[in-house]
């Protein structure tokens, strides 16, 4: 047997392990991804909705709303409603305000997430504003409408589910694009 | 290879010029006895460095309150004592340990890539270098714990994480590079005749851990680097903001950290396996199962790393998954305890300084293994998460584990190494100062855990005070009794008895069939192993040609 020639096609294949499980690595990134889209896992919820359900009118499940700014934000973000109560199957909208008070334009970027986590794969969002940035002026606000549905296979012992946003600041991230002053909308303050 | 050439040398024989003299001796040698010794006393180092770390840390916990160092200083301290200790201290040792014994227990020459070795080697200085460097940097050194969970490590990282992330890349490089060179010297370079499983067990265990590290460390070195990205490229591997999640960084890391803490004891099971037959002069209990426990092993660590996430929020059938699979590691443990323990049933054992540290190893390590059992409990683990019980338990795999396994395979081979025998009353003394400095520090800290006391912060409740005192000056035991380390071998090194080319007389394997101290060259002509039998017909006491 020629040892030097074996060794170098061993350390070879080892090589090759070593570059496949750096690749790894980096691949549990998407498998993480598409395993919590699946399962639910994490309170993350999936991308847009497209199917429709009819409501089942004998059963009401509570929603609650909560908005959180993450560190550094300095916008003021609420829904317009604390909580609601829904049929599951029906389709449901309710809207969050956003107010920039800096004399800076902003980009954010808000991140949904819904608990009992085992939930989350039972709540559908055929819109929402977290599918997309916001761009606010200095003193702009609007008003951001999320559009749901909890589905009628919702655990039975569910009663319950909050759907959280944490907005973040992504300005440095992806700067707005300024406007004149003249298309600027008027100041408005969030009630 | 020359040596088959001119084959009229008996084994062992120095038929070769001896070191090279001076500074370049150890810059460039490919000598895996030289650079055996340099990781041995790099990790040497690294153990004195990264305890006098842990010193400050008892130092502060020794009475409640702020009193010697600020919270900013005090997590510095314990995230440099955790990566110094595991980076820099255990697993050097175990690749020193590796390339002194590998090769005289195979019967090869050398190592199968003695460049790649010295160079394996230097990559540590300049990386633990770096490391440490950071810690004079403005805005301290990593202060993120030794498991740099995002964004800790990104978002509200000092400025020098950019510096350890490189530390990381180049120690992994290092280890990566020692793996290989294991595997190919263990399954290449092996004598003739002498089969896998005539092997010794750290010979098996070491192959197993070689092949731990050739797949998970490129994994670290993966992860690190999706922080260098999200720190410095703008992408967002873990940052909520742009799509990413800080809960994958955790479970990237422990899909490379929970095998790693295999690593760090693999190696350690294969020496006790050596020693603990050698003095019960009787053959190693169960040598198949322990070979297959091993695999065993090996392979539940990597379906069990979510058991240091329970807490994160992963859906219940997860942590059951979780929950069972590390419980499943118990039993092949199970196997080896009830192996060591049935080595030395009616075995004529007397207790040498190795005995010592590997009957203390048996022990004390299954202390660690049950509390290792109770966090695996995930409802339990709710409770014991993140509070002094983890710091007990893997104090108790590690330090009794990993580090008495490295004292034990120290005492019984220097006399190899050193051609002298240590003094064995200076020895045992080491070893009760660290048995009982050990165990002081370390078993308050079940308690103040199960009572709720919280790792990595520098004050705590006035009702753990007194379980603290204890475990620092047990902790200050420990630390001062290294010295006394240090003390033995310098003065093994330079004198004491003569050591026969076999000084334990129930001790089996090729490397004690060469002189004391170990040839320069050792086995230029390969022993013939065929006639050898194989340790499965449960004899595995004839492996000394
Ligand atoms: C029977 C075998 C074992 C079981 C069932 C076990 C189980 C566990 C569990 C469940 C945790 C997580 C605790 C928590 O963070 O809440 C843990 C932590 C840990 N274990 Fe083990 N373990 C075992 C053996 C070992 C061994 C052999 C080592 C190393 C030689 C080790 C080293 C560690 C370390 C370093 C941590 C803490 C990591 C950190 O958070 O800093 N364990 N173990
Ligand atoms: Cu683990």
């Amino acid at each position: 047997m020629n040892e030097a020639l074996s060794t170098r096609r061993l350390v070879r294949r080892l090589v090759f392990v070593v570059i496949g499980m750096f690749g790894f690595g980096f691949l549990l990134v998407p498998i993480y991804d598409v395993m919590c889209q699946a399962f639910g896992i994490n309170g993350k919820t999936a991308g847009a909705y497209t199917g429709a359900q009819s409501a089942d009118e004998a059963r009401a499940v509570r929603v609650q709303f909560l908005a959180t700014n993450a560190a550094g934000m300095q916008w003021q973000f609420g829904p317009q409603a604390d909580q609601i109560s829904v049929h599951p199957g029906a389709t449901q909208e309710i809207r969050f305000v956003a107010y920039n008070p800096t004399d800076k334009p902003m980009t954010a970027q808000a991140i949904p997430s819904v608990s009992p986590s085992r939930a989350a794969a039972y709540f559908h969002k055929t819109e929402c504003f977290c599918f997309t940035q916001q761009v606010l002026q200095p003193g702009e606000r609007i008003e951001m409408p999320v559009r749901f549905i909890v589905d009628r296979d919702l655990p039975a012992d569910v009663h319950h589910l909050t759907l959280a946003y944490t907005l973040f600041d992504i300005t440095s991230r992806q700067p707005p694009v300024a406007v004149n002053a003249t298309s600027a909308p008027a100041k408005e303050s969030l009630q | 290879m020359s040596a088959v050439i001119d084959d009229h040398g008996h084994v062992g024989h120095d038929h070769h010029h001896g070191p090279a003299k001076g500074l370049s001796r150890w810059l460039l040698t490919t000598n895996h006895k030289d650079i055996g010794s340099m990781y041995l006393w790099f990790s040497f180092c690294a153990f004195l460095l990264g305890g006098s770390m842990a010193m400050v840390i008892r130092a502060e916990l020794f009475q409640p309150g702020l009193q010697i160092v600020q919270p900013e200083f005090f997590n510095q301290m314990t995230t440099m004592h955790g990566l110094i200790m595991v980076f820099g201290a255990v697993m050097p040792a175990f690749v020193g340990l590796a390339n002194w014994m590998i090769p005289l227990m195979i019967g090869a020459p050398d190592m199968a890539l003695p460049r790649m070795n010295n160079f394996s080697f230097w990559l540590l200085p300049a990386a633990f270098g770096l490391l440490v460097s950071t810690l004079f940097m403005e805005g301290g050194g990593p202060n993120f714990g030794w498991t740099f969970y995002a964004p800790l490590s990104t978002t509200y990282a000092p400025e020098s994480v950019t510096f350890f992330i490189f530390a990381i890349h180049l120690m992994g490089i290092s280890s990566i590079m020692g793996a290989i060179n294991v595997v190919a010297t263990i399954l290449n370079l092996r004598a003739p005749g002498m089969t896998l499983m005539k092997m010794p067990l750290f010979v098996w265990t070491w192959l197993i851990t070689a092949f731990l590290l050739i797949a998970v460390m490129p994994v670290l070195a993966g992860v690190v680097t999706m922080m260098l990205m999200d720190i410095h490229f703008g992408t967002s591997f873990f940052s909520a903001a742009g799509g990413g999640d800080p809960v994958l960084f955790q479970h990237v890391f422990w899909f490379f950290g929970h095998p790693e803490v295999y690593i760090m004891i693999l190696p350690a099971f294969g020496a006790v396996s050596s020693i603990i037959p050698a003095f019960s002069r009787k053959p190693l209990f169960g040598y198949t199962s322990m070979v297959y426990a091993t695999g065993a092993i090996a392979f539940l660590s990597f379906i069990v790393w979510a058991h240091h996430m329970f807490t994160v929020g992963i859906p219940l059938t997860g942590e059951l998954f979780f929950m069972y699979a590390t419980m499943l590691i118990a039993v092949p443990t199970g196997v080896k305890v009830f192996n060591w323990v049935s080595t030395m049933w009616r075995g004529s054992l007397t207790f040498e300084a190795p005995m010592l540290f590997a009957v203390a190893f048996v022990i004390l390590f299954t202390i660690g293994g049950f509390s290792g059992l109770m966090l695996a409990i995930a409802p339990a683990d709710f409770q014991y998460h993140d509070t002094y019980f983890v710091v007990a338990h893997f104090h108790y795999v590690l330090v009794p584990g990993a580090i008495f396994g490295i004292f034990a395979s120290a005492y019984y081979w220097l006399p190899k190494w050193t051609g002298h025998m240590y003094d064995e009353t200076l020895a045992k003394l080491h070893f009760w100062m660290s048995f009982i400095g050990m165990n002081l520090a370390f078993f308050p800290m079940h308690f103040v855990g199960l009572a709720g006391m919280p790792r990595r912060i520098p004050d705590y409740n006035m009702m753990f005070a007194n379980f603290n005192m204890v475990s620092s000056v047990g902790a200050f035991m420990f630390g001062a009794t290294q010295l006394l380390f240090l003390f033995i071998v310098i003065k093994c090194i330079r004198g004491g008895a003569p050591a026969p080319a076999k000084p334990w007389d129930g001790a089996e394997g090729l490397e004690w069939s060469v002189p004391s101290p170990a040839p320069y060259h050792t086995f230029q002509t390969p022993p013939d192993m065929s006639d050898v039998h194989e340790h499965r017909k449960g004899t595995g006491g004839e492996l000394t040609p």
